[in-house]
């Protein structure tokens, strides 16, 4: 009892911080922070799944985060008619065949007898594949990136309703989760570890730089909501006359509102993946999960299939961190591939994880609100220290150079913290029961 | 004559450039082998322990010019380097101290570490940013050419120039001499030939009476070392700024998986492997071929299999064969 009690008053806490932005700074200050935290919060569960369920050491989570957003402009952006006549089947037919090269090295691979022979058909047909997909695809790039380029530029996407990205963007990212874990899970965690690293730096390498999918640097901006419109509920004259009723000028009135509807949406969705991921916690497949994490050699023995349960938990963990990446870009409206940063979608996620508890869903809902929290706040925090520590400095470079150094505080504090967690309370705020 | 054309773009525009980078790749990659060989855990903050390493190293060179004190026609960089090294390697072991000891004491799992040296990873990162800034810094002087592309086409009366920058010659010299070092120090004396000892087989040095933490000490205090030699090279060839020196940490392990996590001579040779193929594959070979194909099949692209952003790509798909086919690397490594 004491413990749920304990739990709750962590929970309690968080919510409490996030009031006292809404009081001290401001209301979408805090709205802001609670929608990412809650979006924190998936990509935490997707995390724990993998590392706390299973001890996967999943240092990819960007990539996965990246793809959703993908899935948001593939999914709802409007298509681009004539980028599609100019290019779109001879890209379609390139990637096909791409697929089919890859497939059929696999195959070979599988059916060939090792040997000299095997090797020199494999280099082959991988080769003459590569060029043979170069030939094709890069006439049909330059042609659907030549369309309007300061529009639009790339294929565009289905014109669907957007809440169906959220979904896609998870297949999206379990399909890559799937190649990945295919080939890399099996071999040592460290070797896990620096493949998924890699694997999401290429995943935002293609974002950047193929236009015809993504516009790369140029954005995607603009994409449709699943929410009204500030400037529509401004001129809604039922709007307005309510927002009068709370005291509240219809601006702000509007961007509270469409902050709110964006915190119910993401709530619903957090709700919906916890309940899953308790369910599966608490479920015979969670506990061979668990033990196949503590003793993967005893589970063998008992007759466990160790890298086919993997793969599995592997998948899912991905997708659910695609879910969210696919999120994250439904709020922003756009997709911006330049701002995927590691330390910021990857290695702060697991700071989440290792903080709130792992092997706990609650803990990492836990963890990816309140360092989420931190995340945000401890830049104003430490520009408020350094104001009050260098006040009695004379004003000069140091002065001006510790002031604008401010901003990097926020890494220092969350490797600090990591590295206290880790040493003091390895288990996290509410540890695995 | 074409030939000769020809050979020397391939020189000016992919063996020099490759041979930089390998070096550096190379220096960066023994660290990596080293702390894995002997605290047997990956050590995800060596990126920003040469970018600690390299900062100080640029504080250092910023004084010394500003009093005026140079090396010629050298960059000051060199000068500064001893102090450079002296405060990461006492970083590096404060950091042993205060944090990873604990860990070695618990016999805890290598993955905790890796995680520990994340959180590492990140202190590092922030305060390289706190101090110097996230911006490009430049801090090379002295002579920028050895030989300048203009030079060499009056000096041959070939078409193609060939362009020796000062910091690509240093880069190789020092990487020749840092690893001739440490070979040297590994193979010849009684610490190195303990550290070996102890990265062989724990237990059979303990017996044996070598004193695991001096071990530990002299570890830390050359992988300081060999990252802040290989920051301050990497940043006098191309230059200085912290995101590069995190997302250096791709290509580092690739190199030191590819070579065989523990063996440092796998560790130069994928250095090496990893950084040929990177240039090779992203640079356009339009140029050489058209030296080299008779009139009618000169080429009209540019010949580059991909571009230079997926370069990352090149060290990943290397890792992947090489962990498919040979999972201990080239020179087997540990494997667990």
């Amino acid at each position: 009892m004491s413990e749920t009690v304990r739990n709750i008053g962590l929970f309690a806490i968080v919510g409490g911080l996030i009031l006292l932005t809404g009081v001290m700074q401001s209301w979408n200050a805090a709205l802001l922070i609670l929608n990412m935290g809650l979006i924190s919060a998936i990509m935490a569960i997707g995390v724990n799944l993998q590392w706390g369920f299973a001890g996967l050491f999943n240092i990819g989570v960007m990539g996965f985060v990246a793809l959703g957003g993908l899935a948001v402009v593939l999914v709802s952006m409007p298509p681009t008619p004539e980028a599609w006549a100019a290019g779109g089947a001879g890209i379609i037919a390139a990637l096909v065949l791409g697929a089919l090269t890859v497939t059929a090295a696999v195959l070979l691979l599988r059916k060939m007898q090792a040997g000299a022979t095997r090797n020199i058909v494999l280099i082959v047909l991988l080769v003459g594949g590569f060029f043979l997909y170069r030939a094709i695809l890069d006439p049909s790039v330059e042609a659907v990136e030549n369309v309007d380029p300061a529009i639009t530029g790339y294929l565009g996407g289905l014109a669907l309703p957007v809440l169906l990205a959220w979904p896609v963007g998870g297949l999206l990212a379990a399909g890559a989760a799937w190649l990945i874990g295919k080939t890399a899970l099996g071999l040592r965690s460290d070797y896990l570890a620096i493949a998924t690293l890699g694997i999401a730096e290429i995943i935002i390498a293609v974002l950047k730089n193929e236009d015809w999918l993504s516009r790369g640097v140029k954005n995607v901006v603009g994409i449709p909501r699943p929410v009204p419109y500030e400037i529509d509920l401004q001129s809604d004259p039922a709007f307005v006359e309510r927002a009068a009723g709370f005291a509240l000028d219809p601006v702000t009135a509007s961007t509270l509102y469409v902050k709110l509807s964006y915190a119910l949406l993401f709530t619903v969705v957090l709700l919906v993946l916890l309940w899953m991921a308790q369910r599966a916690l608490n479920s015979p497949w969670g506990r061979m999960m668990r033990a196949i994490r503590d003793n993967e050699v005893a589970a063998e023995a008992m007759g466990k299939d160790v890298t086919r349960r993997h793969l599995q938990i592997f998948v899912l963990g991905s997708a659910v961190c695609g879910i969210a990446g696919a999120m994250m870009t439904t709020m922003d409206g756009q997709l911006t591939p330049g701002s995927y940063q590691p330390l910021r979608f990857t290695f702060l996620i697991w700071v989440m994880v290792i903080v709130g508890g792992s092997g706990n869903n609650f803990g990492a809902v836990l963890g990816g609100m309140l360092i989420w929290f931190l995340w945000v706040q401890v830049e104003p925090i430490g520009v408020f220290l350094l104001d009050v520590l260098t006040s009695g400095m004379s004003d000069g470079p140091l002065k001006s150079h510790l002031l604008d150094s401010a901003a990097h505080m926020r890494l220092l504090t969350m490797g600090l913290v990591l590295i206290l967690v880790l040493r003091f309370s390895p288990r996290g705020l509410i540890p695995e029961k | 004559m074409d030939f000769l054309n020809a050979l020397i773009a391939l020189a000016n525009y992919v063996l020099i450039p490759a041979m930089s980078y390998g070096s550096q790749l190379a220096l960066g990659a023994l660290g990596v082998t080293l702390i894995y060989g002997i605290l047997r855990f990956s050590n995800f903050a060596h990126g920003d322990t040469m970018a600690f390493g390299a900062m100080v190293t640029i504080l250092v060179t910023w004084w010394l010019q500003s009093m005026g004190i140079g090396l010629g026609p050298m960059p000051t960089a060199l000068l500064a380097l001893p102090v450079g090294i002296l405060c990461c390697a006492l970083m590096v072991l404060a950091t042993d101290k205060l944090v990873y000891q604990f860990y070695r004491e618990q016999k805890a799992k290598p993955v905790i570490l890796v995680i520990v040296s994340m959180g590492v990873m990140f202190v590092m990162n922030g305060l390289v940013r706190f101090i110097i800034g996230p911006d490009d810094q430049n801090f090379s002087d002295g002579t920028r050419f050895i030989i300048s592309a203009r030079d060499f086409k009056q000096l041959t009366g070939l078409d193609e120039g060939l362009a020796l920058r000062t910091s690509q010659a240093i880069t190789v010299i020092t990487a020749v001499v840092v690893v001739a070092l440490l070979f040297w120090f590994l193979n010849r004396t009684r610490t190195g030939k303990s550290m070996r000892a102890y990265s062989d087989n724990e237990d059979l040095a303990l017996l044996s009476g070598i004193n695991p933490e001096r071990v530990v000490v002299y570890t830390w205090c050359i992988v300081a070392a060999l990252a802040t030699v290989a920051g301050v090279l990497y940043g006098l060839d191309k230059s200085f700024k912290p995101f590069t020196y995190f997302q250096l940490l791709l290509p580092i392990f690739a190199s030191a998986i590819v070579g065989g996590l523990g063996s440092p001579l796998g560790a130069i040779a994928g250095g090496f492997i990893i950084a040929f193929s990177e240039v090779t594959i992203t640079y356009a070979w339009k140029k050489i071929l058209v030296y080299l194909m008779p009139g009618p099949l000169e080429p009209d692209g540019l010949v580059q299999l991909m571009s230079t952003d997926y370069k990352f790509a090149v060290s990943f798909v290397i890792l992947l064969i090489v962990l498919l086919f040979r999972p201990t690397g080239l020179f087997r490594g540990k494997a667990l």
